[in-house]
């Protein structure tokens, strides 16, 4: 994250993304799949690291099935011809316009003004209540001991006779889907494929993201 | 992530020049103040007593003694609401952060003058001017 002043000295919180080139590996139909979707493909990946089944997947790769099918007459699979990619999701919505193979840039946010972004946060390990849950913990003095970030009570005792399922309580805190909605757009740079949004979005310096047009309705 | 996008997008809201100034200096900041849509200027004027991250982030703190007591601000070294830095006189100083200032009253808080040689100073800031220029021109590799 950064800041951005504006002319009258006012400052904005901003994140930079690099939003592409994503490349559309393929695209999901209605008869085929019973849903329609665009897959896209981001940040190449070595081939020598990539599995033949992640090769394939963008490129046509020569295989005696592939022989088989094309001496059966069977049209093949439209491919991106790319390299395999590192971060590959897809996103639902009409296929109308796109193409397998076609280039996605950051232009594509040209005209829109707030996007939703999802990622996953940070993982924080095994956390208490307070940073968890946000608990407000016990006294620093007045006797407490040594429970200072402390839940405290977590039920009553004889007429529940058992702990309510779904109380909050220390544990794994982390590493979870989340969006946030609603981002402003402050910036595009094409040249660079550089983003640049109001506030903050999830997860680590360098982590990647699925960016959507914003369903906020206004 | 790689620093030199965000340098990328910071570029734009830098101050071309920025006056060469260290902690120590007594500096005049003149600030843009804005009333309705009319506009003047007034003037902080006060010991630097830290300077603080990079980028368009960088911000400075002065700190003045106002009818004995103390008081500081912290600018953004960028923001459109500075409209001038002036450099006063230089302190002898041997930290980056003169927080012990704040501690201090009366005569104490006074720093012994630097006489600066200008030719030096001259020559520190045009090592900084190198410094933001080799900054930028590795953007311009991108």
């Amino acid at each position: 994250m950064t800041q951005l002043f504006e002319p009258d000295g006012r400052v904005i919180p901003v994140t930079i993304i690099q939003a592409g080139p994503c490349h559309v590996l393929q695209l999901r139909t209605l008869e085929r799949d019973g849903y329609e979707a665009v897959q896209l493909g981001y940040l190449d990946k070595p081939r020598r690291l990539a599995s033949r089944a992640a090769r394939g997947h963008v490129a046509r790769l020569d295989s005696k099935r592939q022989r088989a099918r094309a001496a059966a007459g069977v049209a093949p699979v439209p491919k991106a011809d790319c390299e395999p990619k590192r971060f590959i999701r897809e996103l639902r919505g009409p296929i109308e316009g796109y193409q397998v193979g076609q280039e996605l840039r950051v232009d594509l946010f040209k005209d829109i003004p707030a996007v939703d972004v999802v990622g996953i946060t940070k993982g924080r390990g095994t956390a208490g209540v307070m940073k968890r849950h946000g608990f407000r913990g016990q006294r620093a003095s007045h006797g407490v001991k040594k429970v200072h970030r402390h839940p405290g009570s977590i039920g009553c005792n004889t007429d529940p006779h058992h702990v309510f399922k779904g109380k909050r309580m220390a544990g794994h805190y982390g590493v979870e889907r989340c969006t946030v909605r609603n981002l402003k757009v402050v910036r595009i740079d094409a040249e660079h494929n550089l983003l640049v949004v109001r506030g903050a979005v999830p997860g680590p310096n360098g982590g990647l993201l699925i960016i959507r047009k914003t369903n906020v309705v206004r | 992530m790689d620093q030199r996008l965000i340098d990328l997008v910071e570029r734009d809201c830098l101050k071309p020049e920025i006056p060469f100034f260290e902690v120590g200096d007594t500096v005049d900041v003149h600030c843009r103040i804005l009333e309705g849509d009319k506009e003047r200027i007034q003037i902080f004027s006060g010991i630097v007593i830290a300077r603080s991250g990079s980028g368009a982030r960088e911000m400075f703190t002065v700190r003045r003694i106002v009818q004995g007591e103390g008081v500081e601000r912290k600018f953004p070294l960028h923001s459109p609401r500075i409209a001038k830095i002036e450099v006063k006189r230089s302190g002898v100083v041997r930290r980056a952060k003169l927080y012990y200032l704040r501690e201090r009253v009366g005569k104490a808080v006074r720093l012994k003058e630097r006489r600066v040689d200008q030719a030096k100073r001259q020559k520190y800031a045009e090592k900084a001017q190198l410094k933001i220029q080799a900054r930028a021109k590795r953007l311009e590799e991108l």
